[in-house]
């Protein structure tokens, strides 16, 4: 069995963006494997070394510098990977056909991607591959296991969680609490520049268009209340209700 | 013609359907809604045809926590027989997995999340948050039928309509593929607890509380007073104090409340990234360089042994 895994090179939490007219920029350095896509490399890698699986494959959409995403990938672990290479703009939607049609020719039966995505934060790829490749999917996964060929995947839910049947082949989107990802060790890294890592341009069509961007900042009343305890307290109720009108 | 799609829960639609019914009257045109579900639903389509004048019930059990392909299907199917141009959903978790596949089905766009939409046009276009809710977009979809998420909170509920709508009911159509998914075991942990991102009111509680008792005496004794919603930064989570279904931020859940406190939070990007639209944010931490105090419009630096007791004495003291 040989499972896809999806990986995003997405601006770290901490990277400086600056909003250009229509665009955002990001420091071209802050980039980093999309910390929600790091579960499913780990699943992956967990089920491979487990003997349920034969050949983990990692997949990206993006611009030439996602290959540093692919390569932290190899060395967590992936046997391979292929970038679908484009410097365009494509939403959730528009990506969901490349990335099936390449789920589809490396003969996976499992694709594994971040339950959200921390650059468009968007929730959408997921549940569009699987459309895309007429596969159920089985969303926010915190606990996956793989019997025979079937999977059970365990998602919260508002008033407790609930176990999910699919059988292969199958979308699985990843949350906090799946797995804890391993670091990449210096050999692994070392011997991930080794592995094959294939680049596919790709030419797609976006569905959604950014028109603006913006940086906005919520004005804030930004009011510090200092004293003893209870007189700040006092002070905080009062504005609470009388200036802010909230209680 | 705008369809829109109902969340419902314990025969009762969610409070998100009112604000779709809301956003919907802000587009313009003609409404329909659907609602998913066996007999059990019929009520929930009464409810809103006090709204809106036509109301859909796709009337199976099979549709009663059904897979996002059974619900996939059912709202297509709808969708295409009404030849709707726009269709809305909420951002919750299920819309979030029923929107993309929706409009993929539909050869339409999805313009996911959004805090307004309006037309342009022909066009359709939304705001919606991006780089951990740091960034503000307007986005445009290119091809229809647009499927547009909603941002739970971002539109008002709506008020009934002058004149009440009608109900249809009709039988949902399932393919073999839209079986292949299937609910297991459903554990349910009883809360008895207002919905997070339905709450008004939010209390949060951070890692530098020190402990559970902490937590569960401080935070959940303030919400407790205030009937609000109890929320937990990731730490917290992580650190086993609090059920993951309370988490707020990136990981989590996105709020945005009339009143959120934010106690011994520190403020990380990602948790700023489930709050930063709440209406008034008050903020204790004892450190008074903490991030956290530069989105808040209370900032108190202190203990919160000492200012939670305290606040919540000051509040029961307020006529």
């Amino acid at each position: 069995m040989i499972i896809a895994t999806y990986v995003k090179h997405v601006p770290d939490a901490e990277a400086r963006l600056t909003a250009d007219g229509g665009r955002i920029d990001v420091d071209d350095h802050a980039y980093a494997l999309d910390g929600m896509d790091e579960y499913g490399v780990e699943a992956a890698v967990r089920l491979k070394e487990a003997g349920l699986a034969d050949e983990v494959v990692a997949l990206a959409i993006g611009p030439a510098r996602s290959e540093a995403a692919l390569r932290t990938a190899l060395a967590l672990g992936a046997d391979r990977a292929v970038l679908l290479e484009t410097d365009d703009d494509l939403d959730p939607l528009a990506q969901a056909g490349p990335l099936a049609e390449a789920t589809r020719a490396c003969g996976a039966e499992l694709l594994l991607v971040g339950g959200k995505q921390a650059d468009w934060d968007s929730a959408a790829l997921g549940p569009a591959v699987a459309e895309a490749l007429g596969w159920p999917v089985c969303d926010w996964t915190t606990e996956l296991r793989l019997e025979g060929r079937e999977v059970t995947a365990v998602h919260d839910v508002d008033d407790g969680s609930e176990a999910w049947r699919a059988p292969l082949p199958v979308v699985v989107t990843t949350q906090q609490g799946l797995n804890e990802p391993r670091y990449p060790t210096l050999p692994n890294i070392m011997k991930a520049k080794r592995k094959p890592l294939e680049r596919v341009p790709l030419t797609a069509s976006a569905r959604v268009v950014t028109l603006a961007a913006a940086l906005p900042s919520r004005a804030r009343r930004g009011v510090r209340l200092e004293g003893d305890a209870a007189a700040v307290a006092s002070e905080l109720a009062r504005r609470l209700r009388d200036e802010a009108k909230v209680l | 013609m705008i369809l829109i799609a109902i969340d419902h829960a314990q025969g009762a639609p969610r409070r998100s359907a009112f604000e779709l019914v809301s956003a919907a009257r802000e587009l313009g045109g003609e409404i329909a809604a659907v609602v998913l579900g066996g007999p059990d639903a019929s009520p929930v389509a009464e409810a809103l045809a006090a709204f809106v004048p036509h109301v859909v019930h796709v009337d199976d059990a099979a549709l009663d926590h059904a897979s996002h392909e059974r619900r996939t299907s059912a709202l297509a199917g709808v969708a295409t027989e009404l030849g709707a141009d726009v269709v809305l959903l909420a951002a919750g978790r299920g819309g979030q997995a029923v929107g993309p596949r929706l409009a993929l089905r539909l050869g339409g766009a999805l313009l996911e999340d959004v805090g307004a939409v309006r037309r342009d046009g022909a066009a359709v276009v939304a705001e919606r948050l991006a780089f951990l809710s740091r960034a503000s977009l307007t986005v445009r979809a290119e091809t229809t039928p647009v499927v547009v998420s909603v941002k739970p909170g971002a539109f008002p509920a709506a008020a009934p309509a002058d004149a009440p709508g009608s109900v249809a009911s009709r039988a949902a159509t399932f393919t073999q593929a839209d079986d292949a998914a299937r609910l297991g075991e459903r554990r349910s942990v009883a809360r008895g607890r207002v919905a997070l991102e339905e709450a008004e009111v939010v209390a949060c509680g951070g890692r530098g509380l020190g402990d559970a008792e902490a937590f569960e005496r401080l935070v959940v004794g303030l919400a407790d007073d205030l009937g609000a919603g109890v929320a937990a930064t990731r730490a917290v989570v992580d650190a086993g104090w609090r059920p993951y279904d309370e988490q707020v931020g990136q990981t989590g859940k996105n709020v945005a409340p009339k009143l959120y406190f934010a106690l011994a939070v520190s403020g990380a990007v990602q948790h700023l990234s489930g709050m930063n639209r709440s209406g008034t944010v008050v903020a204790i931490n004892k450190d008074g360089d903490a991030p956290i105090f530069q989105v808040a419009d209370y900032g108190v630096v202190g203990d919160v042994h000492e200012l939670v007791p305290a606040l919540r004495a000051a509040l029961a003291d307020l006529d």
